[in-house]
């Protein structure tokens, strides 16, 4: 499959590299870009500005600033399980990277399963959340920890059951044949743009975006994190690099979703007026990608910024009386549509 | 080792891989940082508040049912996926099938909407 005839082992060994050097990349990206200048911009603010060009220089003088803060552990907290938080969640996040593909052979992994591998690790960092907000013996931690327990279990039902439209539509769970069913499939014959999902499945991708939104307990499904109520929630006794880490991997985690939205809804990879197999699309591809997961985290944060944060009771009712019944709707409806025609 | 094995163990080398990083910053964090703990710092956060009570608060278990109904819909998500990239196969078998699986499920969300138990109180 590889250009190249490269050993298993030295084949992982460079993509690993790779993964080292762009999960980390993904999360500052977001953080610069959208927390810092465009949340500055969106809500009239100067944002970071002094250090280096455009305050560009910023994050590194965050991760210095982070470097510098003592590791507190509250006395009464269960030490163990308060320090394997973080990298549980953490780990969740390296773990999706392994399916996202950026071109026809730029993929870790390409996994079978696919969107399924996908669902099932991103819910791993539930139990992370979980034993931070446990092991903190904090009221304000234990509170957020169960929310987001809650939240989480909640919305990760319309996402997956939001995805099963795009399953049934590109008959695999490959992320790599969905790109490939989007791009040779066609529109009532016409098929020039091929058949990116977002067309033909737009109900699905509204609830899995909003259903997303919740999972990355983004604002208006913040209640896990709101500083207003509970200071900062399940990490709120995390110092120095252990908060680093929750931090990154909520943006890497968000980079992630988008990265699969736009691989199973605008197309992911593909150009229009290439062949699917192209090899020139392993260089293109990744660039293309960049941009559709930008334009996605651009919504992702547009809606974060703009909009005020729901009640808790709101959060579940909106969760299971109408985006669980409109993604099962919606699966019936594929269903019928993919048999009929 | 057969395709299958080896593409997981890819999955197994990034999970080690990312706990190998987190530790490798903590390291570096742990060489670096001042270490100075007080019995001030240790007490738990509470808003500069000395926090009442002893350690672990008591918090109503409001999600349990929303958590007995989550495992019953992500046991239907699991039967779901392998129906939904064989479904032209099947053809309208398979379509009739499955209308009646999410029927009777759908029929359970609705029992306990009615019962009540998806308010949050």
């Amino acid at each position: 499959m590889s250009l190249l005839a490269l050993a298993y082992w030295q084949e992982t060994g460079i993509k690993l590299g790779l993964a080292l050097a762009v999960i980390p990349t993904t999360s500052l990206v977001l953080v610069y870009l959208f927390l810092f200048k465009m949340m500055a911009f969106m809500q009239s603010r100067l944002g970071p500005n002094d250090t280096g060009p455009y305050g560009s220089l910023q994050l590194i003088a965050e991760a210095i600033k982070f470097l510098q803060k003592e590791d507190i552990h509250p006395a009464q907290a269960d030490r163990r399980v308060f320090r394997m938080a973080p990298v549980v969640v953490l780990a969740s996040t390296f773990l999706l990277y392994v399916v996202l593909p950026a071109g026809p052979d730029a993929v870790v992994e390409n996994l079978d399963t696919g969107v399924f591998y996908a669902m099932a690790v991103s819910s791993l960092s539930v139990l992370g959340i979980l034993m931070a907000g446990w092991a903190s013996a904090n009221k304000y931690a234990l509170l957020g920890g169960l929310r987001a327990a809650g939240q989480l279990i909640a919305y990760e039902l319309p996402l997956i059951l939001a995805v099963m439209g795009v399953v049934v539509q590109a008959e695999s769970l490959n992320l790599q044949r969905i790109v490939e069913a989007q791009a040779t499939g066609e529109i009532f014959g016409f098929g020039a743009i091929g058949n990116p999902f977002i067309l033909t499945q737009f109900l699905a991708f509204l609830i899995f975006m909003i259903a997303a939104q919740a999972e990355l307990t983004q604002t208006p499904f913040d209640m896990p994190v709101a500083e207003t109520e509970l200071v900062g929630g399940f990490h709120i006794e995390y110092t120095g690099f252990r908060f680093l880490l929750f931090f990154m991997a909520e943006f890497g985690t968000a980079f992630a979703f988008a990265a699969l939205a736009s691989v199973m809804f605008l197309g992911g990879w593909w150009i229009p007026g290439f062949d699917v197999d192209d090899n020139i699309l392993n260089i293109l591809g990744p660039g293309v990608m960049l941009g559709k997961i930008l334009l996605i985290s651009f919504f992702i944060f547009w809606v974060r910024f703009t909009y005020p944060r729901l009640r808790e009771d709101q959060l579940q009712k909106f969760a299971w009386k109408v985006l669980i019944p409109l993604a099962l709707a919606n699966i019936v409806l594929t269903g019928i549509f993919k048999v009929v025609f | 080792m057969s395709e299958l094995l080896r593409s997981y163990l890819t999955v197994g080398i990034f999970g080690v891989a990312a706990i190998a990083m987190a530790g490798a910053m903590l390291t570096i964090a742990r060489i670096l940082r001042p270490q100075r703990p007080t019995r001030q710092k240790l007490i738990a956060y509470e808003s500069g508040v000395d926090p009442v009570g002893g350690d672990w608060a008591q918090s109503q278990i409001r999600y349990y049912v929303f958590a007995v109904l989550f495992v019953l819909f992500d046991v239907e998500a699991v039967f779901i996926f392998p129906w939904a990239t064989r479904l032209e196969v099947y053809g309208l078998f398979g379509l009739v099938e499955m209308a009646i699986f999410i029927f009777i499920l759908v029929l359970g969300l609705f029992y306990a909407w009615r019962k009540g138990v998806l308010r949050w109180v």
